[in-house]
C-alpha cells in the first residue's frame, strides 16, 4: 500500500525468498515420485505432496511477478522493534552459534551447563554486560528447571557429566 | 436443563483445592508469560506446556484454561502500557487504551479491559457450553466430504481475509502444508520429506514448530532490530473503575460479547475482525451521543468494547475446536496439540466418548475466568513493573525456556536443531511479511485434510464425486467461492474510504 508514496522502492531479497520456496516445492514433488501407490488406494500418498509441491512452485512465481512489479512486504513491527535501523547480523549470528553449542553440547556436558550458558550466552550477545550476575541468574534457571522436571515432572533432562552429582 | 446439570457435574470434579491451586499457577503463569512483551497468548501457552508434563489430564486442563486466560490477559496489559500490541487482536485496544494510561488513566482501563474480559469470557464459555451438546450430535452426522469442506474453507478464510497481502498468507499457508507432509504417510506408511532422517518420521511435533517460529523467531527479528533507547512504561496503581466509568463501560462490553462470539465460532480465523467492528460501533455510537471528540484522546468504550471482543472470540473458537476438532487460530492449534498428548481426541465423538472431561473443562474455564479477576486485578501493579525487565535478558530467557520446552519432549537435541530451523522459518516470515496463523493452521490442518480427503475418495472409488455427495459440503463450497470473490467485488465496487483513516493510525 506504500508504492503510490514510494513508486521506486523495491526489496529484491524477495527473488531470493521465491528461489527457496520453489527448490522446496521441487522438491517436495520430486520426493513423492518414490512412493508406492497400494492397489485399491484410489488417492495415494503422492497427490498431496505433488499439489502442494506444485501450489509452492506457482506461489514463487507469483512472488517474482508481484516483487518485479515493485511490491514490498511490511515487516513485522513489535514492541522491542525498531525497523528505522538496519538489521544488526552480528547479533543474530551469535545468538544462532550460541544455540547450535547448546543443542551440540546438551547430551555431553548436560542441560544444567549448557543452559546456563544459553542464557547468559544470549544475554551478553544482546549487549548485557553483567555477565557475572547473568551466569549466577543462568545457572539458577538452570540447575532450577532440571530439579523441576526431574522431581517435579518426572522427566529427567540429559544431566551429562554432572551424572550423580545433581 | 441437563445443560446445566452438565455443567455442575463439571464444576464438582474441576472445584478441589488441589485443582483451584492448578488453575491459580495456571492464571499466574499464563499472565506472567503474556505480559512479557513480544509474547502473544498462543507463544505463551507453547511455552508453558511442558509444565503439565506431569499432570493428569483434568489437571492439566484446568491449569491450560488458567494458563490461557492469563496469557491473553497480560497481552492486552501490555498494549495499554506500553502501546505496542503483541498481537493483531489487542491492537484496537492499544488505541485508546494507551491514550488514557498517558491520561493518567491507566488503573481505570486495566480495570475495564479485565471486568470486560471476565464477563465475555463468562458469557461466551456459557454459550459454548449450551451450544456443544446440540452442535456435536449434528456434528457425528458430518462426512469426509464435509470435513474436507469445512477445513477448505477455514484455510480460505484465515489466509484470504486477514492479512494486507493474500499472496504472503498462501505463501504462510503452503509452508505450513509443505511442514504438515514430513513424517510416515498415515495410510501407506513410508516415508515423505525426511530426508531419510529416523527422527523425522513421527512427524514434526506442533511444539517445536510453534515455539521456534513464535519465540525463536521472535527473539531472532528483534535482536536483530533492537530498539537501543528504553520505552517508557506507565506507572499503574491498583486498577479500579468509578461510578461513571462503570456506566460508560457496561454497554460496551455486551456489544463486544455479541459481535466477538459468532466470529471466534464461524471458521473465520481470530479477534481481529471482531474487535475491528467493536471499535468502529463504539466510536459511532459515541458521536451518536456528541462524545466523539473524546474518542482517539483515551476513550473508555474503545477499550471496552474490543477487549470483550477480543475475549469473547477466544471463547466462541471453542465450538470448532471441541465440536470438530478444528482450530482456527494459532492458540487453538496449540490446545489441540495438548489434548493430544492426553489422549483426548477432539471432535464429535468427544461429547459422547468423554463428555466429564468436556465439562470439567468448561467448568475449568470458568474458574480460570474468575481467578484471573481476582488475582490479576490487585496484582496489576506487579506485573506493570515486568515490563521494565532489561531486554537482553528478557528475551535471552526467552530463548532459554523456548529451548528448555522443545528438548524435554523427546529429550533429543535434534529437536534442538529443529527448533534452530523454524526459528530461521520464523525470523524470514517476519522479515517477508508473512502471516504466522496460516503458517500454524496448514501444519495442523494438512495431514487433517489428507485423511478426510481420501476417506471420502476411497468410499467412492476414486471419483471426484465423492467429495460432494452431501448438502453441508456443496453449503461449505459455495460459501469458499463467496469469501474469495466478495471482497474482490467489494474492493472494485467502492473503496473503503472509512476503513483508511482507521487502518492508518494502526499502521503507524
Amino acid at each position: 500500500m506504500d508504492t503510490a508514496v514510494r513508486p521506486r522502492q523495491s526489496d529484491r531479497a524477495q527473488y531470493g525468498l521465491a528461489l527457496a520456496l520453489a527448490l522446496v516445492g521441487l522438491y517436495t514433488a520430486f520426493d513423492a515420485r518414490g512412493l508406492t501407490v497400494g492397489f485399491g488406494d484410489p488417492v495415494g500418498p503422492r497427490v498431496f505432496p505433488y499439489v502442494i509441491g506444485a501450489g509452492m512452485i506457482l506461489l514463487a512465481v507469483l512472488l517474482v511477478i508481484a516483487a518485479a512489479r515493485g511490491d514490498v512486504p511490511e515487516a513485522e513491527a513489535g514492541e522491542d522493534v525498531d525497523l528505522t535501523t538496519p538489521p544488526d547480523w552480528i547479533t543474530v549470528v551469535k545468538l544462532v552459534a550460541i544455540m547450535v553449542l547448546n543443542l551440540l553440547l546438551v547430551n555431553v556436558l548436560g542441560w544444567a551447563i549448557t543452559g546456563a550458558f544459553l542464557f547468559a550466552g544470549a544475554a551478553w550477545a544482546l549487549g548485557s554486560r553483567t555477565v557475572l550476575r547473568d551466569l549466577l541468574v543462568g545457572i539458577v534457571l538452570s540447575v532450577g528447571s532440571w530439579y523441576f522436571f526431574y522431581s517435579g515432572l518426572g522427566v529427567p533432562l540429559s544431566p551429562g557429566i554432572l551424572d550423580g552429582i545433581l | 436443563m441437563e445443560t446445566f446439570d452438565l455443567l455442575m457435574g463439571g464444576f464438582a470434579a474441576a472445584l478441589t483445592w488441589e485443582n483451584l491451586a492448578f488453575a491459580s499457577i495456571g492464571v499466574l503463569l499464563g499472565t506472567l508469560v503474556g505480559v512479557l512483551p513480544g509474547i502473544g497468548p498462543a507463544m505463551a501457552l507453547a511455552l508453558l506446556l511442558p509444565v503439565t508434563y506431569g499432570l493428569d489430564a483434568t489437571q492439566a486442563l484446568i491449569m491450560f484454561a488458567g494458563i490461557y486466560y492469563g496469557g491473553m490477559y497480560g497481552g492486552s496489559t501490555t498494549s495499554i502500557l506500553l502501546n505496542t500490541p503483541g498481537e493483531s487482536a489487542s491492537v484496537m485496544t492499544a488505541i485508546e487504551g494507551n491514550k488514557m494510561a498517558k491520561g493518567g488513566r491507566a488503573a481505570q482501563a486495566l480495570a475495564t479491559a479485565a471486568i470486560g474480559s471476565f464477563i465475555a469470557g463468562t458469557i461466551g464459555t456459557l454459550l459454548v457450553a449450551f451450544f456443544m451438546p446440540t452442535l456435536a450430535e449434528q456434528a457425528v452426522k458430518i462426512g469426509a466430504p464435509s470435513y474436507f469442506a469445512i477445513m477448505m474453507l477455514a484455510m480460505v478464510l484465515v489466509t484470504s481475509v486477514l492479512g494486507s497481502s493474500k499472496l504472503r498468507g498462501f505463501i504462510g499457508l503452503f509452508i505450513g502444508l509443505t511442514v504438515g507432509l514430513v513424517g510416515l504417510d498415515q495410510s501407506t506408511g513410508q516415508a515423505r520429506l525426511t530426508a531419510g532422517a529416523l527422527e523425522l518420521a513421527d512427524g514434526i511435533d506442533i511444539v517445536v514448530v510453534a515455539v521456534g517460529v513464535f519465540a525463536i523467531g521472535e527473539a531472532l527479528w528483534t535482536a536483530a532490530h533492537l530498539r537501543r533507547r528504553p520505552l517508557d512504561v506507565i506507572p499503574v496503581g491498583r486498577p479500579f473503575l468509578g461510578r461513571e466509568d462503570w456506566g460508560r463501560s457496561w454497554a460496551p462490553w455486551l456489544r463486544g460479547t455479541a459481535l466477538g462470539f459468532p466470529f471466534g465460532a464461524l471458521p473465520a480465523g481470530g479477534a481481529e475482525t471482531p474487535t475491528f467492528l467493536s471499535y468502529i460501533t463504539e466510536r459511532k455510537l459515541a458521536a451518536r451521543k456528541g462524545r466523539s471528540d473524546e474518542f482517539g484522546h483515551g476513550a473508555i468504550e474503545g477499550v471496552a468494547g474490543p477487549e470483550a471482543a477480543n475475549n469473547a472470540s477466544a471463547a466462541g473458537m471453542f465450538v470448532p475446536l471441541l465440536a470438530l476438532g478444528l482450530p482456527v487460530t494459532a492458540t487453538a492449534s496449540i490446545l489441540l496439540a495438548a489434548m493430544q498428548k492426553y489422549g483426548i481426541v477432539a471432535g464429535p465423538t468427544l461429547m459422547t466418548d468423554q463428555s466429564d472431561l468436556i465439562w470439567t473443562l468448561l467448568a475449568s474455564l470458568l474458574i480460570g475466568n474468575t481467578l484471573l479477576l481476582v488475582i490479576n486485578l490487585p496484582l496489576a501493579p506487579v506485573w506493570a513493573k515486568l515490563l521494565r525487565i532489561p531486554r537482553p535478558q528478557l528475551y535471552a530467557g526467552i530463548l532459554f525456556f523456548a529451548s528448555l520446552g522443545a528438548y524435554s519432549v523427546n529429550r533429543n537435541a535434534f529437536d534442538l536443531a529443529l527448533l534452530l530451523v523454524f526459528g530461521g522459518v520464523g525470523f524470514a516470515i517476519r522479515r517477508f511479511g508473512i502471516p504466522v496463523l496460516p503458517l500454524i493452521l496448514g501444519v495442523i490442518l494438512g495431514p487433517l485434510m489428507e485423511v478426510k480427503l481420501r476417506e471420502a475418495l476411497d468410499v467412492s472409488g476414486g471419483d471426484v464425486s465423492g467429495l460432494f455427495n452431501e448438502a453441508i459440503a456443496i453449503f461449505v463450497y459455495v460459501l469458499v467461492v463467496l469469501a474469495v470473490i466478495v471482497p474482490i467485488v467489494l474492493a472494485r465496487l467502492k473503496p473503503p474510504a472509512e476503513l483508511v483513516p482507521e487502518m492508518q493510525e494502526v499502521d503507524r
